[in-house]
């Protein structure tokens, strides 16, 4: 017991579920035919397809047509900047008129760097509307940013990092109500959501939250790498932007990952099961390590909303500690979290997202986050806290006063 | 990123970590922007043979894993050093010490000769 890991990571990444695993075996080898095809083979393939997409629409309560399989969220999130866009030009009147598009500060950065790309090409304008210090966008920033040719609006519906939740439902009346405004020839503004860390714990009924797009991945919800969709409201104004095959309702060409849908399928449907109480004990662990975190540990903060949070997520940030010595330190202790620190990923400045909602820089390099799963034990919670409390000591006592002096010299 | 034993053996056990009261000279380097900060004191002691000696010299380094592996592998460097000796240390001769230091290191972490170097200018000036 004792050399076992603790993975705390599962925003990153989950692991298959052994009941996903086992449905979808048959279909690398057995059942392998290409859904796509006429004969026997590709038959049973594409009613495994079939299948799945089924369970898929159930959960999202949309049509099974409406369903989009992608490689994952971030080719959703890329479809959905550019597919809009490619959709706009598509018309004659447009051409030379260049749109709006609105999305949030602190979004993945799939999303931030597709706008990028298109605000560089010369293709579009963007606003991104910083979230407010508690992690969580205000509505009446996106009111104000909407221009008379805004024809996307992308705001994540759980932040990756923090884990706070954001007003889509409230978001898409707004949206609504600006497209009433618009006459009949005018491009309506499309709402997406980036859905990815939500699913798990969130109701993602597509007609409660009103939105036209929806992306996420099913690694994040116990199925496999590789494979997410994008959900399509019938009627949306989106094109595809890759081209081959006529698969997927003629939006995703290339042949269904079939292997990745059935497992996407099975991990939906062992989520919709347990998804209430799987929530409400990650949500008591997580409470529990907030408290024992901020009661036992000095100058730690929690970032992000402590109420309207993803029941998984921590994200705190420790004074005088850089967090690439505090990930190594913990890893080497078999236990796996995340930071928004520069150093961890190779990048020049901290958490685009902790920036966002107003951290200083040290603030953000000092940063630690922990997302539970439903394999995780309120012994693991201890152990962690226990061994996180004595290198937190240790790196505190290299650090030492080196900040404060930084400060005061200033 | 893969680090070497060397770093991960400075890293987790650092050597002549600390402040020394009444130092000859301090050296401050970096900024929390880029989320490193170093901090190099030494003592500077006469040899009649050598001249001026570093023979005492600690450090305080708020950062990454590499960070503070420089930090505690320069004072193992320019212990003892004179003062025109610990000058020559470069950060190549850090990394190499360490057994390579990942290329995103080199400049982003791999501060630590210039605090070392700030630290005798200081005793420099204070002593001119």
């Amino acid at each position: 017991m004792q050399n076992k890991k603790i993975y705390l990571d599962y925003a990153a990444t989950t692991p298959v579920d052994k009941e996903v695993l086992k449905e979808m075996l048959p279909y690398f080898s057995e059942k392998f035919g290409n859904a796509m095809s006429i004969h026997s083979f590709g038959q049973e393939a594409l009613q495994a397809v079939d299948t799945a997409r089924g369970k898929i629409a159930g959960f999202f309560g949309c049509a099974p047509t409406e369903i989009v399989f992608t490689s994952g969220a971030t080719e959703s999130n890329n479809l959905t900047v550019k597919g809009v866009l490619k959709s706009y030009y598509s018309k004659a009147e447009n051409r030379g008129k260049k749109p709006h598009i609105i999305t949030s500060a602190f979004e993945h950065h799939c999303v931030l760097d597709s706008c990028k790309a298109a605000e560089k090409e010369g293709l579009a304008e963007v606003s991104y509307v910083k979230p407010g210090k508690d992690g969580i966008v205000k509505v009446s920033e996106i009111a104000k940013a909407i221009q008379p040719n805004t024809v996307l609006i992308s705001i994540m519906y759980v932040n990756n990092e923090i884990g706070t939740v954001q007003p889509i439902g409230k978001i898409a009346k707004l949206v609504a109500k600006t497209n009433k405004n618009r006459t009949e020839n005018e491009f309506k503004a499309v709402f997406h959501t980036d859905a990815t860390q939500a699913v798990n714990y969130f109701d993602c009924d597509v007609e409660k939250l009103g939105v036209d797009l929806l992306s996420m991945s099913a690694h994040k919800i116990y199925g496999p790498k590789g494979i997410g969709m994008l959900y399509v409201r019938k009627g949306t104004a989106i094109r595809k932007i890759q081209d081959g095959g006529d698969q997927e309702y003629k939006m995703r060409a290339g042949t269904h990952n079939v292997t990745g849908i059935v497992g996407f399928g099975k991990a939906i449907e062992i989520m919709k099961k347990n998804a209430s109480k799987d929530s409400k004990k990650i949500q008591s662990l997580r409470d529990y390590l907030i408290g024992k975190v901020l009661r036992e540990i000095p100058n730690a903060t929690l970032n992000g909303s402590k109420i309207m949070r993803s029941p998984n997520n921590a994200n705190f940030s420790f004074r005088d500690i850089e967090g690439e010595g505090l990930l190594l330190s913990l890893d080497m202790e078999g236990i796996a979290c995340s930071t928004g620190s520069a150093c961890s990923s190779g990048a020049l400045s901290p958490s685009h997202v902790l920036l966002s909602i107003g951290l200083k820089a040290e603030q953000a390099h000092g940063s630690l986050r922990m997302t539970l799963g439903k394999y995780t034990t309120k012994s693991e919670i201890d152990m962690v806290v226990k061994k996180l409390k004595i290198i937190a000591g240790r790196l505190r006592k290299i650090s030492g006063s080196v900040l404060a002096d930084y400060y005061s010299k200033k | 990123m893969q680090y070497s034993k060397k770093v991960l053996e400075h890293f987790t056990r650092p050597h002549n970590q600390g402040v020394i009261k009444n130092a000859s000279g301090v050296g401050m380097v970096g900024n929390p922007v880029c989320g490193d900060l170093m901090k190099i004191y030494i003592k500077v002691k006469r040899d009649k043979q050598r001249g001026e000696v570093i023979n005492k010299i600690g450090f305080e380094t708020l950062g990454c894993a590499s960070a503070i592996a420089t930090s505690s592998m320069i004072t193992d460097l320019a212990k003892d050093k004179t003062l025109e000796e610990a000058m020559k240390i470069t950060r190549q001769d850090v990394a190499d010490a360490l057994e390579g230091l990942p290329p995103i290191k080199m400049h982003c972490s791999n501060l630590a000769d210039e605090a070392l170097h700030e630290a005798i200018k200081d005793y420099q000036n204070k002593h001119k």
